[in-house]
């Protein structure tokens, strides 16, 4: 079981999520079960896998640039009661294996680890075509997965154990890049469908996902300097939401969602969902990135353009509330 | 086994579930092309056992070309996977048959079909776990040619050379017509044969509809995976289904269905 100390958390940090899954957290999963298999698309050496090369050549399979083809033999694999994790960019693992993983995970019911990297905008100059904006969408809209996006690299830990301790398919979103921001730094309970809370304000109740959720804190900061309370949560857990947190939106005068997705279909959608079930519920603001494809950009620039600064998410929720 | 014999109850009982499926119709003609296929496999390739159907060492059949339930069914009935009353609920509400098969290894279905070429990356992925786990077994795809239009048949196929998975045969039920007409118009496949022998196969051609060469084909062993192309003709054994597009999902009249049981009878 992986621990979060200062170090831990200061080393994965550095790796960013997926360096901290596939260049620690995968070699564990290899050492205590021999059934435990990696697979992925050409995406070995980007993805910080030598080392669990080197250790487990037996426990893994390079598919070639074959997403689809990756899926199908992960869950043949899986069907005869071996551990499959596959994992490339999240932009080809869920659209251009969207129908696997439906068929496989979905409606055959066969438990593979999916992990999406590099999701939401952190690719930067390699442009629209490997920024994924829509994959919580079109996995959320899958019976029977699990959704899992972490924080942090030390979380990306956490929520890989227990991807594979789950009993059904999980899709792992993992955002940002190497030297990605630490949101926890100390040892804390993950549980999936239960959101974690960080901070408890009175007037502002915001839940963010993945890399959303450092920049969620920084702003809650930025507003308690202008005498706004805050709340946060780490809603590690897309699907199956946590409606008890969601519920409690009631008691605020403002619920945010952050997340480094297209608005409409993640996160800000599904607790959109939980909210208007019940009555007396305010305002919800969904921050996420807007609903198109860009010109060229680095990462820090498109953040800034879709709002999604600790700064731009301040000045957002001061001008709704 | 009669596998001839076999082949011709197999294709009077998929003759009955289309006609007992009634106004829903079903995948008439392309169950009829695959009957001597699954009636080989099952009558005389196949290693398995009715009565412990999560037998590790048993082959794996994995039915890709998921629209030929109408034969798949059939042969499960008669081997003793699937009861009387099973396949009489094919196509009704609330059964576990659908038009298309779902998996379950009770049943003797090792793979939910439906949408084309999955089965066959599913299969590859079945044959690397059995060669994992040391097992002597083998594992069969069952596609159509038309399936061979998609691209992650080929995606499977590379990968079953790179492995050197010599315990997996592909079987193309090659009745060279689909949905839209002769599979030479809709996509001309040029040497289907030349194909899986570049991707790495060992490729045989055989008539479809001869038990005897299809067993022989099937039968066979290689240090490489094995491709066998199945010469078959849509809807065969039926005058008016042969050949003719507009069966590949259709009903069956009680008139229709009583000239095809004649026909099928008479043989």
């Amino acid at each position: 079981m992986f621990e979060i100390t200062k170090l831990s958390a200061r080393t994965c940090s550095m790796l960013g999520q997926r360096g901290s899954i596939f260049g620690q957290a995968a070699l564990e999963a290899a050492k205590e079960d021999e059934k435990f298999i990696l697979l992925t698309a050409d995406l070995a050496t980007l993805s910080g896998m030598t080392k669990y090369i080197d250790k487990y050549p037996n426990q893994f399979y390079n598919i070639g640039i074959a997403e689809q083809n990756m899926i199908g033999i992960a869950a043949g694999l899986a069907a005869e009661g071996f551990h499959p994790c596959a994992t490339t960019y999240a932009t080809f693992i869920t659209m251009r294996s969207c129908e696997q993983i439906r068929h496989f995970c979905g409606y055959m019911k066969e438990k593979i680890i999916v992990v999406g990297s590099g999701a939401g905008l952190s690719q930067g100059f390699a442009g629209n075509t490997h920024y994924t904006i829509e994959d919580l969408a079109v996995m959320r809209s899958i019976p029977n997965m699990t959704i899992l996006s972490p924080a942090d690299g030390a979380s990306a830990i956490k929520l890989f154990e227990l991807a594979c301790k789950e009993q059904g398919a999980v899709y792992m979103r993992l955002t940002g890049n190497l030297n990605c921001p630490m949101v926890y730094k100390e040892e804390n309970e993950f549980k999936i469908g239960k959101a974690n809370l960080l901070k408890e304000g009175n007037e502002v109740v915001i839940y963010a996902v993945g890399t959303m959720v450092s920049a969620a804190m920084k702003a809650s900061v930025l507003l308690e300097d202008k005498g706004i309370s805050v709340t946060v949560y780490d809603m590690f857990t897309v699907k199956p939401i946590d409606r008890e947190v969601v519920n409690n939106a009631k008691n605020y005068k403002l619920a945010v969602t952050i997340e480094e997705h297209n608005k409409m279909g993640g996160l800000g959608a599904a607790v959109a969902e939980v909210m208007t079930e019940q009555a007396g519920m305010p305002r919800l603001l969904r921050c996420g990135i807007h609903d198109s494809f860009d010109l060229a950009c680095d990462y820090d620039g498109l953040l800034a353009q879709n709002r999604l600064t600790p700064e731009l998410i301040m000045e957002d929720i001061i001008t709704k509330l | 086994m009669d596998l001839k014999q076999f082949s011709k109850e197999l294709r009077l009982s998929a003759l009955k579930m289309a006609y007992d499926c009634g106004k829903n119709g079903s995948h008439v003609a392309p169950g009829l092309s695959a009957i001597e296929i699954i009636a080989t496999l099952y009558g005389d390739v196949l290693h398995y056992d009715v009565n412990n159907p999560n037998d590790e060492n048993r082959d794996r059949l994995v039915v890709s070309k998921g629209h030929c339930v109408l034969a798949y069914y059939s042969a499960l009935n008669k081997v003793g996977f699937l009861s009387d009353e099973d396949i009489a609920s094919f196509e009704t509400n609330g059964s576990h048959f659908h038009g298309h098969a779902m998996r379950n290894l009770a049943n003797g279905i090792e793979f939910s079909g439906g949408s084309l070429s999955m089965g066959m990356t599913f299969a590859v992925g079945l044959a690397l776990s059995c060669k994992r786990k040391g097992l002597s077994n083998r594992v069969f795809a069952l596609v159509g040619d038309g399936e061979c239009d998609e691209g992650l048949i080929w995606e499977a196929a590379m990968s079953a050379a790179h492995y050197k998975l010599n315990n997996f045969t592909v079987i193309v039920d090659r009745n060279k017509l689909q949905y839209d007409g002769p599979t030479q118009d809709v996509m001309d496949q040029i040497d289907l044969g030349e194909k899986f022998k570049a991707f790495g196969f060992d490729v045989t051609i055989v008539d479809g509809h001869d038990c005897d060469a299809l067993s022989k084909a099937l039968k066979h062993t290689s240090d490489k995976p094995i491709c066998v192309i199945a010469d078959t003709i849509k809807g065969k054994g039926v005058s008016f289904i042969e050949g003719v597009k507009e069966w590949h999902h259709h009903t069956l009249s009680l008139e229709q269905y009583e000239q095809a049981r004649k026909e099928v009878e008479n043989v």
